[in-house]
Parts: C-alpha cells; structure tokens; sequence
C-alpha cells in the first residue's frame, strides 16, 4: 500500500487525478479501522492532514473538511450550534479530537452524526478535482448506503454553512450514554428570516434524509411573526411527519419500530426546545 | 518512560490490611505494561486460523493447495496435524482442537497457517477452500435435550435436581414467572494472545495470558502427544479474564505451528476474533414458582432451569450447578424443587465468566422477590429481610451455612445510604447523555433492591489447591523473600496480595514476586474468587513452613530457607444425584446492592444515577483492590441490566465488536457508596471471604427493579432495551 502525503491542495488532487483509487485520510477514525478489520485494502492511502487549507474555517462560514470535531465544538459552537450538538456525540474525546466533518460526509455512513444537522440547515459541500471546483447542496450528496455524490478524482474541500440563523437542535439515540453509534438522530434548525424550518434523520433509512413534508407543515403552522407558546397538537403532527419521513429497518442496534417512535420523540422534544429559544429570543428584543 | 523489572518488584509496601500500590497500575494507566499480545521473538512467524463461517455443517473437503503456495507460507495444518488426542475440554473432553469433519458453531476453527508475516497467513487462511454442507442448527435451549443430538450421547450436558422437604406444599401466594438472561460476554480488553518457542528437548515453551497455567498444560500436552514436562507454560501479561481465558484458545495451535516448523508462533486474536475464540456467559430461561405465607415467609420455591452451554460443554456442569444449588438466592426455604439444565446447541460455547451459573439464578430469584413483595405489599427490603439466611440457615443441598451470612444486614446497609439529590439539568447526567434526549421530559426515578449468594472457590468434591514456595535469604545485609507460584495474575491484584501476606508473616521488608509458570505445582484457577483464599492460604502456610526454621533469627548468613507448599481448603462433597443433597462448597459470599435510576419513559433509555453496594469479604487484605472488585464487578452487572448482549440468530453472532456490543463508559457507570464489612470466617486464611464475584450478581437485579419501579413494566428479560421500555 502506498501512503500519499501530498502538502498543498493542489498536490492533493494531482495525486488524486492520478490515484482515483487511493482512500483519502484525515483522522483515519473510519478508514483504519476498515483497514485493521482488514474490510478494506486500498492501493494508496492519501493523506490529507498537511493540507492547511482543509484545516482551517473562515467566517461566513467556509468549514475545511479536514477541521476535527473538538475545533467545531470549542470555536464554532456559538455560531454552529446545531454540528456543535452533533460533533459533541461523536464517539469519545479522542475520536472527536481527530474525526472530521469531511470525513463523516466522505464514509456517508447513514448513521454519522452531523449529516441530518447538516441537512437541516442546508449546508453546500465543495468537492474539487484538478477539473475544478463544485458546489453540491447536501440534498444532492448522499446517494446511498455508504455512497456520496463525490467522482472518483474529487476531494472533498469544505463545508459552507451560515452561521445559524435562528435556534438549532439535535438530538440521538444510543443504547449507552456516551460512545454509541446513533440507532437514529434528528436535527431540527429554524429559519426565522425565511420563516422556514428545516429538519433531518439520521440512521433511520439508506441515507441522511430531509423530512420534508415535516418541515412544509411546520413552517407553516409555526407563528413566526407573533410568536406563542406551541400547541401540543403541532408538536405531535410534526413528530408523526418525521417518524413518516423514515424507512428503518431491524438490526442488531434497535428495531424498526423503535426508531419511528424514539423520532417522533425527538421530534417533539428538539422543536419544543428550539421554539422556546426563539420565544425568548423574540422577548429579548421585544 | 518505562519502569524496570527491579521497580516492579520493590514498588510496593505494607502487609496484610494495608493499600499498597499495585506494581502494573501506572505500566496500565501510561499504556507501558507489557501484554501477552506485545511478546516478540526473532525470526518468529505468525499464526492465523481459519472458522467456520457456519454454526452447523459437515466438511466434505479441505484444499489447502492455494494456500501454501503463497511465499512467506512455512505450514498449513489440519486436524490431521494434530499430533495427540484431538479433543479437549475443562469437563468433557468433547471439542477438536481443530474439526474433523464437522462444525458445531461459528467461529469453530478449521486449519491453522503459519507465515512470516500476519497479513500473509490472514491472505493465506482465505485460501484454503472447504466444502461445507450447510446443517439445520440447533439453537433453541428449552427444545435442544430432545432435539438432533450434536454430540453421541445427546444434548443435555447435565441436569441437576435438587429436592428439599415437602415437594406438596402449598402456599396462600403464589408468585410465578420465566425469565431470560442474554448471552453477556467477559470483554476483558486484551484479546487473547500468546507466542510459543519450539525447544531443544523435542517440548515447548508456551509464554500465554490465561487465568489457569496448569489445566492449560495437561490439555495442551495431550493435544501434542507430549508428556506434560515437555510443555511448559508462562504467565504473560494478561488483559483481565472473568473466565474467559479458562478454557484453551490458541494454546495449542501456537504451539502446533511451533513445533510443526520449528520457529517461534505468536498468535493474537483481534476483537472479532476474540468475540469467537473464547466462551461467554450462559444465556438462560428460568422458570421460578414462590410459595409464601401471608407475613411474605417462604414456604416453597420452585424452579426449572435452563442454560445454553452451546457447541461444547466447557464448564457447563459446574455453571449448572452453581445455578441449582444457589438457585433460592440468600434465603431460607424449607422445601425446593429445582431442575437446572445445561445443554447442547450451534450457539457459541458458554463456560466460565463472573458469577457463573448465579448471576443468571440471581436475576430470576429476585425478580420473584419483588413480584412477592409487591403481591403482599410489602416494601421489596422487608420480604428479603423476612426470609434473609443467616449463619446457621440451611441451603436447598441441606448444606448449613457456617459462617456469617449478614443478608438482613447488608440490605439495612444500603437502604440506609443516603438518596442522590434530584436530578439536575446536566445533559452528562439524564438518560441518553449529550446526546441531547431529553433535558427532564420523561424522566421517572426509581429505586431497586437486590441481595446474592455466590460460591466461593471449587465445589463438588473438586481437589481444589494451590502451590506456593517462599524462599528466604540474605541480600545486601537484608533478610529478603521470593514467592513462587503458578497463580495467574489477571490483573486482580494477587502479586500484591502475595507481597502483603509475606511481609506480615515474615517481617520482611523486601518481597520479590517470580514470574507465574509451571516449573512449580498447581496454583489452581483464578476463577471462582479463590485465589486470595487457595493462593494466599498457601502462601501463608509456606511462610509458616519457613518461619519454623527462621525462628527468631534476623540475620541468616549464608543460608537459604526455601520452603514449598501444597495448600487446599476443607473437602466439598458431590450432590447426591438424586436428592441433589450435599456438603458441595466450601465458603458462601454475600452482596445486597440498591439502584437508583433515572428512565426516560418515552424514549426507554436509562441513567443509573447512584448504585451502593454493602458486601461482607471476612477480612479486606487489600482494602482498596476490595473496593476496586466491588466496583468493576458493579460495573458488569450493570452491563448486563442494560446493554451487554451478544445477539444470535440461527446460531451466528450477530454484533462481534465493540462497536455493537456495548459495556459501560464513565458516563454510565455511576458513583457508589461502598460498604465493606470484615465478619471473619474461622475456616478460612486471615478469614477472608472472596469478593470477586458477589457484586455481580445483586447489581443486575437491583438495577432491573429500579427500572421497573419507574416504569410499571414486568421487564423478565435482560438486558433491558428500549424496545422493552417503550413496547416498540
């Protein structure tokens, strides 16, 4: 196996252009343990870790694909408090210590933790290859169990997501307090200037998925403009539309029918949360 | 940096009664301890195994020809290969050291290949090609005695009946009930390892983390055709055990390969591997009736037992045993009836872990304790303390109990521990944790009690002993000692203990432990919480041996005194097999623990808020390893009240990694308020009652009815999951 260290981005994709068969790495949280299962055997590992560009954000917000949780956690959390949620449930400290958002969307695992956050508050993922540079919305990245939108010779760069615009929750479920691998999760983020929710699942079907007749009905019966306290009828039609959104299975970390409940639960709980933040937010100011 | 051999050994101070340090704690902590999976020689191959990827099916074929082809390749073997007795076992001598023409379970290993590299013979064990027909398995354990039998002679493995006074009796209430234990594995962290060095005598020597040196031995010698001289066995480092390590994994193919090419073999197993190379804890099915009178006073206690040994019985009788004769729990009951049955299935073998055979009755009995109190409404203290054994009380075997037995006590002890505060808005302290489920909404608390009965030390007329040598000699102007023995160090403390022991009995300061092997007898098992007792008995009584040439010298010139010992507790007697009566163990140990929980009911996930544990451990040698075992055996019991299960279905292992077989983080294991009472026991070393696995037992249950509590739900299966909580 070769082990590819490119130093600029630039390199990077050369190399990739040249190697569409060499396995990007960033903090390896998911590919060596492939590896050291021995369920995968790349050609060429390329490492992506001196690559400062995907190590670094910049305001507005550009995420390099390469900046691990901890950093997401300790300075993005007041701007990103959705993936801020979502990073802080990834494994233990020292996986968030070296995990990256780039990675979890590069594996599109079903069951990672920031994609329904991500789905949610409509992130763009900028790929590039040495044909240049895309802009996928989230939408159109995930395309199947453990499949992404990425061609072979691209590299995923960054993340660009607005700081939030208005309250964001997540929420998951793990049989154990810490340390689990989600058996589902949901990401609820409101829009207020757009008057506009947007919400997501995760680990409840073959992709991340956008729970979109949950968020047409609560934009709409959602009283942004003279904002009161939520009818309890609300709260459980939106729970059932996310619940409905979902097509899990049964498998060894938790039944079907768990799933669609325990989402309705969270759908309720992380909308009564996000729409008291912003009751009191507009309270602040009125 | 690193600590020295010479460290290791002075690092620790004090006699019996103190805390000295251990000598591995900070190697552990810094990650510098040397485990059996880091031993290296030079010029050493590596050995990989082939398994069955079925749980049931014959070989038609075996092809290794693609496999030796492959350079860097020095053998592939077979059962053909196996140069002695094909077949081993810790009761029976019923498993293949590698199958012959069929497999019994999942993982069963096949051929073994040798290379000089790890990557080569993993390459190499894909390509050997066998032909399998796929069997039907066996997999259901209340159906499997009368089902296909496995094995010639059938698939019940042992049945033991236990018939006590009036088997008509009859009772004003009567609690019935079937419970379920899942399958909880011993997830010790360092997976099975070890290297094997052909010698020049034709023998070899085996470096090896296991928890029993000598069985090991005299299984693998007969596997080798050697005489057991020839093969001698090292203690390596070894990554915790609770039984798993008591039967053989790759003792005997390391050593095969060894001799076959005649270059060092070291073998590791990865987790997965590890998942199939050792035995777990028998899944159950108990079905229990109590009688009592209208005050909550038992008067009969009926139960049928089943235990799922899978493909080969390991230690399957005793665990059954163990299930039947403590199958009433800490309580008098004047008339018992127990059936208790270990069989064959194609699930994955069941032998040894913490608590054996008791941790399954445990959850059961107790469960039928709360359903007793709740029918007479009683608080779920009061019907154990109406029934509590104590010194003097009768086991259902006739048995008395001879030594304290402070049941009532020790459940006064934790319902009087004070209650944690209410819960606070902490995310790390709800149920689910940061991952954010729930900030109160949901949340009920409830309280649980449970009190266990466990064994102590091997039973049944077993010839249980230990082997110990102290020797004693001038060094630098100072009286110093060496203890010797074959007691295996699974990271529980006993070289600490040993140390301790010594000092106290011979006033030296300085005490060297030799490294754990064969080249001296028998130190028995570590399993069954025997070593401080069988162990640290010999140890004493060799320092005894050598204290009467000491006399009251303190400078021996010259002159070595050096001292063996063979120590063995008082004599157990077998079941009689028709009454299942008899004196059969040697010591009984006692836990209660209480639960507090936190539920979140919509969501079904559980915080365990505070767990207390009160035990009675006759003398705390060690009072800090004491507390430490009543911890980490809390721990474990509170794996298997809510999520350590390792899930099968048709007989194959459904989540083998740590991954999907979860144990508990900081973030689930709560504080405890630990009581450790010292009722010394006249029959034993220093009084000592062993404390390994008590805690074990009484935790799961506890847990369980504090769940219950906050629920309204019957719960008769662990572990509990959220689908159970939320009828999903």
């Amino acid at each position: 196996m070769d082990f590819l260290r490119p130093s600029t981005l630039a390199e990077a994709l050369a190399v990739k252009a040249e190697r569409p068969d060499a396995v990007p790495i960033a903090g390896g949280t998911d590919v060596m343990v492939e590896l050291n299962f021995d369920h995968r055997r790349p050609a060429a590992l390329l490492d992506l870790t001196r690559i400062e560009e995907l190590r670094t954000w910049t305001p507005g917000l550009r995420i390099g694909a390469g900046v691990p949780y901890v950093r997401i956690i300790d300075e993005l959390g007041a701007q990103l408090p959705g993936l801020a949620m979502a990073s802080r449930t990834v494994g233990s400290p020292q996986i968030r210590n070296r995990g990256t958002v780039g990675g979890n969307l590069g594996a599109a695992s079903p069951a990672g933790d920031t994609h329904p956050v991500l789905i949610a508050s409509d992130a763009v993922i900028e790929v590039a290859s040495v044909r240049g540079t895309r802009m996928i919305p989230v939408d159109d990245f995930y395309t199947g169990v453990k499949r992404n939108a990425l061609e072979p010779d691209e590299l995923i760069v960054a993340i660009h997501l607005p700081p939030a615009p208005g309250p964001q929750q997540f929420a998951k479920i793990g049989t154990r307090n810490a340390m689990v691998i989600a058996v589902c999760s949901f990401a609820i983020s409101l829009h207020p200037n757009e008057k506009r929710v947007g919400a997501a699942v995760g680990s409840a079907a073959p992709t991340p998925r956008r729970a979109r007749d949950a968020e047409d009905f609560l934009s709409a019966a959602l009283t942004w403009e003279a904002p009161k306290p939520l009818l309890d009828s609300v709260k459980r039609e939106f729970g059932e539309l996310v619940s409905q959104a979902a097509s899990p299975i049964d498998d060894v970390r938790g039944s079907a029918a768990y799933r669609r409940h325990a989402l309705a639960v969270m759908a309720r709980r992380t909308l009564g949360w996000a729409w008291q933040e912003y009751l009191e937010g507009e309270q602040a100011c009125a | 940096m690193t600590l020295t051999p010479a460290e290791l050994t002075s690092a620790v101070s004090g006699g019996i009664g103190t805390s000295p340090q251990r000598p591995d704690g900070n190697l552990k902590v810094r990650g510098e301890f040397a485990y059996a999976s880091d031993l290296w020689h030079e010029d050493m191959i590596w050995g990989a195994t082939l398994r069955s990827p079925h749980p049931y099916a014959r070989i038609k074929s075996i092809d290794i020809t693609e496999a030796l082809k492959i350079p860097g390749v020095y053998a592939v073997l077979t059962h053909e290969d196996v140069p002695g007795r094909n077949l081993y076992g810790l009761e029976h001598k019923d498993q293949p050291v590698l199958a012959v023409d069929i497999v019994r379970y999942q993982g069963e290993p096949i051929a073994l290949v040798g290379a000089d590299h790890p990557e080569t013979a993993n390459r190499a064990v894909k390509r050997i090609k066998v032909e399998f027909e796929v069997l039907t398995p066996v997999t259901d354990m209340e159906t499997a005695a009368d089902d296909t039998p496995l094995h010639p002679g059938g698939n019940l493995v042992r049945h033991v009946h236990i018939r006590r006074g009036d088997q008509n009796a009859e009772a004003e209430v009567v609690i019935t009930g079937r419970y379920e234990v899942g399958m909880q594995d011993q997830a010790f962290l360092g997976p099975e390892s070890g290297l094997a060095l052909p010698a020049e005598d034709g023998g070899v020597d085996l470096y090896i983390a296991t928890q029993w040196l000598h069985v090991d031995r005299a299984q693998t010698a007969a596997a080798l055709g050697l005489p057991e001289e020839k093969v001698r066995l090292t203690l390596s480092g070894v990554g915790g055990a609770f039984g798993g390590r008591e039967d053989l994994s790759m003792q005997v193919h390391a050593c095969m390969l060894a001799l076959h090419t005649g270059k060092p073999t070291k073998m590791v197993y990865n987790r997965e591997e590890s998942f199939y190379g050792h035995v777990h804890r028998h899944p159950a099915v108990l079905y229990y009736e109590h009688g009592a009178d209208h005050t909550g006073k038992l008067v009969y206690v009926k139960a049928r037992i089943y235990l799922d040994g899978g493909a080969y019985a390991s230690s399957t009788p005793a665990v059954v045993a163990n299930a039947a004769t403590l199958g009433v729990g800490p309580y008098e009951a004047d008339n018992v009836t127990i059936d208790c049955y270990g069989v064959y299935t194609n699930n994955p073998p069941c032998g040894a872990m913490r608590g054996f055979g008791a941790v399954q009755a445990g959850f059961a009995y107790e469960s039928q304790m709360d359903k007793l109190a709740e029918a007479l409404n009683m608080s779920p203290v009061d019907v154990r303390i109406r029934n509590a054994m104590t010194e003097g009380s009768l086991m259902p075997t006739g048995q008395k109990v001879d030594s304290a037995a402070p049941v009532a006590q020790l459940l006064k002890l934790v319902q009087d521990k004070p209650m944690p505060p209410p819960a606070v808005n902490d995310l790390r302290h709800m149920p689910g944790g940061v991952s954010n489920t729930t900030h109160g909404e949901g949340v009920v608390r409830g309280v649980g009690y449970a009190v266990g009965i466990k064994n102590i030390c091997f039973s049944e007329g077993y010839d249980d002993y230990s082997t110990a040598r102290v020797r004693l000699q001038m060094v630098g102007g100072e009286l110093t000692a060496m203890v010797h023995t074959a007691a295996c160090e699974v990271g529980q403390g006993l070289v600490t203990i040993m140390q301790q022991i010594v000092r106290t009995e011979l006033g030296v300061e300085r005490v060297t432990v030799l490294p754990m092997d064969t080249s001296i007898g028998n130190g028995g098992s570590t399993s069954a919480s025997r070593q401080t007792y069988v162990t640290g008995g010999a140890v004493k009584a060799a320092c005894a041996a050598v204290r009467a040439k000491l006399g009251d010298r303190t400078d021996i010139g010259d002159e070595v005194i050096d001292e063996t010992v063979e120590w063995r507790h008082r004599a157990t007697e077998p079941l009689d097999p028709e009454t299942g009566q008899g004196n059969a163990h040697v010591q009984y140990g006692f836990a209660a623990h209480r639960a507090v929980v936190d539920v979140d009911t919509e969501l079904g996930l559980v915080k365990v808020v505070q767990l207390d544990c009160a035990q009675d451990v006759g003398k705390a040698l060690n009072p800090q390893a004491v507390v430490g075992q009543i911890q980490g055996g809390s721990a474990q019991g509170l794996g298997l009240a809510v999520m350590e299960e390792i899930q099968t279905a048709d007989g194959k292992v459904r989540n083998p990694s740590f991954t999907d077989y979860l144990i508990p983080t900081v973030l689930d294991m709560p504080p405890m308020n630990i009581d450790v009472l010292e009722l010394a026991d006249p029959h034993a070393p220093y009084g000592i009652r062993g404390v390994g696995e008590p805690p074990t037992i009484s935790s799961t249950p506890a847990i369980v009815a504090a769940i219950r509590a906050a629920t309204g739900l019957a719960l008769t299966r662990v572990p509990v999951r959220p689908e159970h909580l939320t009828n999903t």
